[in-house]
């Protein structure tokens, strides 16, 4: 558990000792409030709710989180670093769950940053204050999911850009098997309960109810299986890498 | 607890590849071991297999006691290790760095610990400056502070010395022959003087196996060179032909001051014989050098011929 602390707390001062934190940070807010306010017509609506800020979300995730991630593994493959860490009194598991939790929680506070339009909405009208609070949840969740999947690929590769793109890849079809586009397709092919088995793995599926402010037990346990599973994985590629 | 490094019968193979064929060693407290063969010899990933880092194809290795492969982190804590080329997390100062080892070591007495070991390799000038920006020399002693932070009972420290400057290289092995006393020191090199200067024994490996084990001593006697005659300069041609007859010479080789070295047959001494003929030639005064034997020469003929 101190390894673990240690580690996180390594990681997450790791990203304040580069510009990655900051660029990072401004990046994401200045996209987060121009896709709302622009190509969601925040204003135009005229309803006092934060749908079309958390409707981009997964779009803005699907590039922002891998461009955070790539580094977590790869870039210790490349200094050697990773010689270092693995040779400490450390598991593979200690290691995997530092790294994650600093980068989840590090997204965390980049979305956590987003609250002025909470106020801006909150100071326009009247909003559903538990939606927006559920819908922050649901995101965060999401955002994870998204981190887990990228630490996984970094630990894959030394190098950088191919993390990024296999994670943003990956990323995108969990978000796309939800689409109608991708479901009509298997539709025409695959039986019905495999369909909904595809669609079921989607982002955008679960992001949409709790989104709405609907908690439901099933996206939590979707998001926690989701991120439990990468990070599973994401330990058997770190054990992997070093045998090769 | 037995302080020892037990190596039995370690295999280490990369599809077709046996970068380690059967290596076994024990090294105990006290030792310090050079671990000597040419590049891709499987120094370091020996190196790696001992330290926890890759797992082995075959054999076991024990820390103290603790077998790498079923008790890692208790083998971990007993080892401290400098991998080749001295990593670390460039971003971050010296200070935060070993803040960092010093935790996951949890060091008792954190802040004195860290103090002495800042003070012992004189890395206050560059405590607070990220480690990219460090000089060469500096950042090997990063990495060495991290490898001592917890005094471990095992040292293992691959090339310590590459790439550093002549007067850093006398800093690492004046630091080493310091921490010797009580621990067991592994160190890899290719740099044969190192072996005299820091080891009480050497280790000489290629192609993975193990092709000698001794004292520097030890394996200088196996040399041509060992108990060789160096006579000269200022020898005539007919003192250049009685000596190169005499009975204990096997070769005659030219030195490089102009004089001759004579190459023992086995288990001969051709001083006293050269000596004998100087004299009654009236050549006394010609110097006449007795050699231990030549690492170098030890190295080449035993690596030679694993690789072909």
């Amino acid at each position: 558990m101190s390894n673990l602390r240690a580690i996180f707390r390594r990681e997450l001062a790791g990203y304040f000792q580069t510009p990655v934190a900051y660029v990072f940070i401004v990046i994401f807010l200045l996209f987060a409030n121009a896709l709302t306010f622009y190509l969601g017509g925040f204003y135009e609506r005229e309803q006092a709710d934060l749908a079309p800020f958390f409707g981009f979300h997964p779009w803005l995730y699907l590039f922002l989180v891998p461009a955070l991630s790539m580094r977590l593994w790869a870039e210790e493959r490349k200094t050697g670093s990773i010689e270092l860490l693995m040779t400490l009194p450390v598991t593979p598991l200690e290691a995997v769950l530092g790294k994650f939790l600093a980068a989840w929680l590090f997204t965390g506070l980049a979305l956590a940053l987003t609250f002025p339009i909470w106020l801006t909405v909150a100071y326009l009208g009247d909003p559903d204050h538990g939606v927006i609070l559920a819908a922050y949840g649901g995101s965060f969740l999401m955002a994870g999911g998204f981190m887990a999947i990228g630490a996984c690929l970094s630990a894959a590769t030394r190098n950088q850009v191919v993390a990024f793109i296999l994670s943003l890849v990956t990323c995108f079809l969990f978000l796309l098997s939800g689409f109608p586009l991708v479901l009509d397709f298997f539709r025409l092919w695959l039986p019905q309960p495999v369909v909904d088995a595809i669609a079921s793995l989607s982002f955008l599926t679960h992001f949409a109810s709790v989104s709405k402010g609907v908690i439901d037990l099933r996206d939590l346990v979707y998001y926690l299986a989701l991120i439990g599973a990468w990070l599973y994985a994401n330990v058997v590629v770190v054990r992997a890498r070093m045998a090769a | 607890m037995t302080d020892r490094v037990v190596v039995s019968h370690l295999v280490k193979t990369y599809g077709e590849l046996r970068a380690v064929d059967d290596l076994s060693f024990t090294v105990e407290a006290g030792c310090v071991l050079g671990f000597l063969g040419p590049n891709g010899a499987g120094k370091s990933t020996t190196m790696k297999i001992v330290t926890g880092f890759l797992p082995a194809s075959a054999g076991r290795v024990r820390v103290c006691g603790h077998p790498i492969d079923a008790e890692p982190l208790a083998a971990k804590r007993c080892l401290g290790y400098l991998p080749e080329g001295a990593p670390a997390y460039g971003e971050m100062t010296p200070w935060q760095f070993l803040g960092f080892v010093a935790d996951i070591r949890r060091l008792r007495r954190r802040r004195a610990r860290l103090d002495q070991v800042v003070g012992r390799l004189e890395l206050e000038p560059v405590l607070h400056r990220p480690i990219d920006t460090l000089s060469k020399g500096y950042r090997r002693r990063v990495g060495l502070a991290q490898a001592i932070l917890h005094d471990p009972r095992v040292l293992i420290m691959d090339e310590p010395t590459d790439g550093l400057d002549p007067n850093q290289k006398r800093q690492v092995r004046d630091f080493i022959n310091e921490m010797a006393r009580d621990k067991i020191i592994v160190v890899s090199t290719h740099i044969l003087e190192e072996v005299d200067a820091m080891c009480t024994r050497a280790i000489i490996i290629s192609g993975g196996r193990l092709l000698a084990d001794d004292a520097p001593a030890g394996l200088r006697a196996r040399s041509r060179y060992h108990r060789a005659a160096t006579v000269g300069p200022g020898l005539d041609a007919a003192a250049r032909a009685e000596l190169a007859a005499l009975d204990e010479v096997a070769l005659v080789e030219p030195a490089a001051d102009g004089g001759l070295t004579l190459l023992p047959k086995p288990g001969r001494e051709p001083a006293a014989a050269a000596r004998a003929a100087l004299e009654r030639r009236g050549l006394g005064a010609v110097p006449l050098r007795v050699q231990g034997g030549r690492l170098d020469d030890v190295f080449h003929t035993l690596t030679r011929n694993v690789r072909e």
